[in-house]
């Protein structure tokens, strides 16, 4: 196998706060192909964005604490330096945010903030930055995108704010994309053409990407392959179609089963998971899910390490001491993959 | 929470009263410009000629892209907002014009539940104040009101000892709930939701979900429930009333929308959402609309959708469709309606809530829908993709 295009080791994000210690991410490890679109998935607070925004090194403060690496071309994401940093964002690695209209300049004419991206790395004049950033625009399905450049953020339209974002993450071409929730903020019709440009564009210029969501609906559009994020660790991860069609964990479980499907007769009732994810001041002991999964079980208050507990799938890894036989029973509810309700330790 | 999943309040439309009436009513909001008189020199057609009516005890569920006019809409409902035409009524009684006054039993009976909880709670107030300031301003006593505060509490799953607690303390599901024990305070008999599970994760958008469920069978309260995905409106609602700019585009039972949906707005919608299943996703064709809702102060003439359809035609620019009557209770406002067979067509009647602008040419008078291919796919909803419609790129 090639050396993957970026290589995440046991990375540990932790801040320090007045009441303690709050590990927000807590050994992730996995790595990101060129061409390969993989979706980090899980609810607020467990820690997907502060991983990315790690990779970017956007969590720096006197506060946080970091180990394990992040390689990307040889260089490690985690240590470098922010002169080096500031080399690589942009042009190696680059991010699309959830909300456009927080990222973007309110005072700055739109041209005028893409070209400045590319000239603050490439010795290019004015015009022609500006010349491409219309380029970049019209790519990303921008109409009449020479005459907007002289347009202010406040101008365009939630969609639009968010194809100048995306405009700006490609400009440089870097090898890694990340999309933070990009298009949550979106309407349905606005988000299905968001995804088809960046599916499209990453497939053109064969980056990586990965692709942070708590929308299984846009994880199996866009995902080669899904890293399920509980409370600061990975539970599960595989391909799309073994985390859609044999999950093992059964917080993936709950995920898909308190999903609203458009295609499908609704259930009575969706089983949605019970309780809250813990604070992350204080995590339970053992696995995190135990205090909401209704098959926890004594062997529980151990950590189950993320490790493949399929002889057949040796890539799907998951975090659950429950035999693997048992969970196929156990996962099923009323025909659809779901989360049983039952007596939960509180 | 408990699970009486047996008690399954499901009456069917026509057996109940009408709780709310909504007669084509319409919401124009003027652009006033100029320094010493304000001039108007436009209006934002947000609500343009709706109507609908939603009967006791039923959901009804409102659905579109954002500046559709759902949220406007919903606003006159509880007369947050006064009609600029048309008549609202609430159980038969005209309250589109009432003043302060004699709005006040109305908005005992009529509550809202708005979309960002953190954003619709007061930072500085605690939970008790918050939930039982409708109480105190309909003159409850201090006790009783305390002892209402925890029992509403206790009714949409959170703990009454948490009474002192101030919002920023809860997370974003249990926010939520503290917006809806608010609205239940005062007993209403019509909830009116503005997307209200939109900023939650799914795992407690569930929650939510299912609360919301067991309080309408428990309750027996009426929703109108808006949301502009069409998934989670599925799971609530006994009728979904599509809107496009301002205009109700279709209007159905809910089991009816999703297995057949006529107008190709919402054929659109449903193809826009991604399904949670990778391999069906990817066998399905999916339509994806070009461009964006147009500009509402200048709305597009005939049928306001026509500029991103991939059906339309000559017609749809020039007249007004009108609301067509089909089998099943299924209403939809379109020259080319999908999924329905000729004869239905021939057989469908102008339906008396179409808008009074609307032409009377009904669909298949103009012989173009033969155009298009055959196709009525059960519970899948395909559509090729036409001509690539342009984007109207119509910026302000």
């Amino acid at each position: 196998m090639a050396e993957p295009l970026l290589d995440v080791q046991d990375l540990q994000v932790s801040f320090a706060t007045e009441d303690g210690l709050v590990r927000a991410v807590d050994g992730v490890s996995f790595t990101l192909d060129r061409g390969e679109v993989v979706a980090i998935v899980g609810e607020s607070g467990s820690g997907k964005s502060v991983t990315v925004m790690t990779l970017m090194g956007l969590t720096r403060s006197p506060n946080s604490r970091f180990a394990g690496s992040a390689r990307l071309h040889g260089g490690d994401l985690v240590t470098a330096s922010e002169e080096d940093l500031e080399r690589v964002r942009g042009r190696e690695i680059a991010m699309i945010f959830q909300d456009p209209i927080s990222s973007l300049s309110p005072v700055q004419r739109i041209g005028a903030q893409i070209a400045e991206q590319i000239r603050a790395h490439e010795k290019v004049s004015k015009a022609e930055a500006l010349d491409r950033a219309a380029g970049l625009m019209e790519r990303v399905g921008i109409p009449r995108a020479r005459d907007r450049l002289r347009a202010y953020p406040h101008e365009f339209s939630g969609g639009m704010r968010q194809r100048v974002m995306i405009a700006m993450a490609l400009s440089l071409s870097p090898g890694v994309l990340i999309a933070d929730e990009p298009t949550t903020a979106l309407d349905v019709t606005i988000q299905a053409q968001i995804l088809k440009e960046i599916k499209q564009l990453s497939r053109e210029m064969n980056s990586g990407v990965i692709f942070v969501t708590h929308d299984l609906g846009v994880v199996a559009d866009v995902a080669d392959r899904v890293l399920v994020m509980y409370s600061g660790r990975l539970v599960e991860q595989g391909t799309v179609d073994e985390i859609f069609y044999d999950p093992q964990h059964p917080y993936t479980w709950g995920l898909m089963g308190s999903v609203t499907r458009v295609d499908r007769d609704p259930p009575r009732r969706l089983p949605a998971i019970p309780g809250q994810p813990p604070s992350l001041l204080r995590v339970p002991q053992g696995c995190h899910f135990r205090p909401r999964c209704p098959h926890a079980f004594d062997p529980c208050r151990q950590v189950p390490s993320l490790e493949s507990r399929l002889p057949a799938s040796p890539d799907h890894l998951d975090r659950c001491w429950l035999d693997p036989a048992d969970k196929r029973t156990k996962r099923e509810i009323g025909g659809r993959i779901g989360l049983a309700e039952g007596d939960v330790i509180k | 929470m408990n699970d009486d999943s047996q008690v399954q309040a499901g009456p069917e439309a026509g057996s109940q009263p009408l709780l709310l009436q909504a007669e084509h009513v319409q919401l124009y909001f003027p652009i006033k410009y100029g320094v010493l008189v304000d001039r108007t020199v436009g209006v934002v057609h947000a609500v343009d000629d709706v109507s609908l009516s939603l009967p006791e005890g039923q959901t009804l569920g409102i659905v579109g892209e954002s500046g559709c006019g759902k949220s406007t809409l919903a606003r006159c409902m509880v007369r947050l907002l006064e009609p600029t035409g048309g008549t609202m009524r609430f159980r038969g009684r005209d309250i589109t014009h009432l003043g302060r006054r004699p709005l006040q039993p109305f908005r005992r009976e009529v509550q809202l539940v708005f979309q960002d909880p953190s954003s619709s709670l007061n930072p500085r107030k605690r939970v008790g104040q918050i939930v039982g300031t409708p109480l105190q301003l309909q003159g409850v006593g201090r006790d009783a009101a305390r002892a209402r505060v925890r029992e509403l509490l206790d009714r949409v799953g959170l703990n009454p000892e948490h009474v002192n607690r101030f919002p920023h303390e809860f997370s974003g599901g249990q926010r939520q709930r503290i917006g809806v024990a608010r609205a239940l305070a005062v007993n209403p008999k019509l909830i009116v939701l503005d997307e209200p599970v939109s900023a939650l994760d799914v795992s407690v958008q569930a929650q939510v979900i299912n609360l919301l469920d067991d309080l309408q069978d428990d309750l027996g309260l009426s929703y109108v429930f808006i949301a502009h995905d069409l998934s989670v409106v599925r799971h609530v609602s006994d009728q979904i009333a599509v809107m496009y700019l301002g205009k109700l585009m279709e209007l159905s039972p809910s089991a009816e929308l999703y297995r057949k949906p006529i107008h190709p707005y919402t054929q659109a919608l449903l193809s826009a959402i991604p399904i949670p299943d990778p391999q069906e996703n990817r066998a399905r064709e999916r339509q994806v609309i070009a461009g964006e809702p147009p500009n509402p102060i200048s709305p597009p003439s005939g049928c306001r959708f026509h500029t991103r359809c991939p059906w339309a035609t000559k017609v749809c620019s020039e007249v007004e469709p009108p609301l067509a009557e089909y089998p099943g209770g299924h209403l939809a406002a379109c020259h080319h309606p999908r999924n329905v067979s000729p004869a239905e067509i021939s057989a469908a009647a102008r339906s008396p809530l179409s808008p009074l602008s609307s032409g009377q040419l009904m669909p298949g008078g103009e012989q173009a829908s033969a155009s298009g291919p055959e196709e009525s796919s059960e519970s899948q909803v395909t559509a090729r993709t036409g001509g690539a419609v342009d984007a109207p790129d119509e910026e302000p």
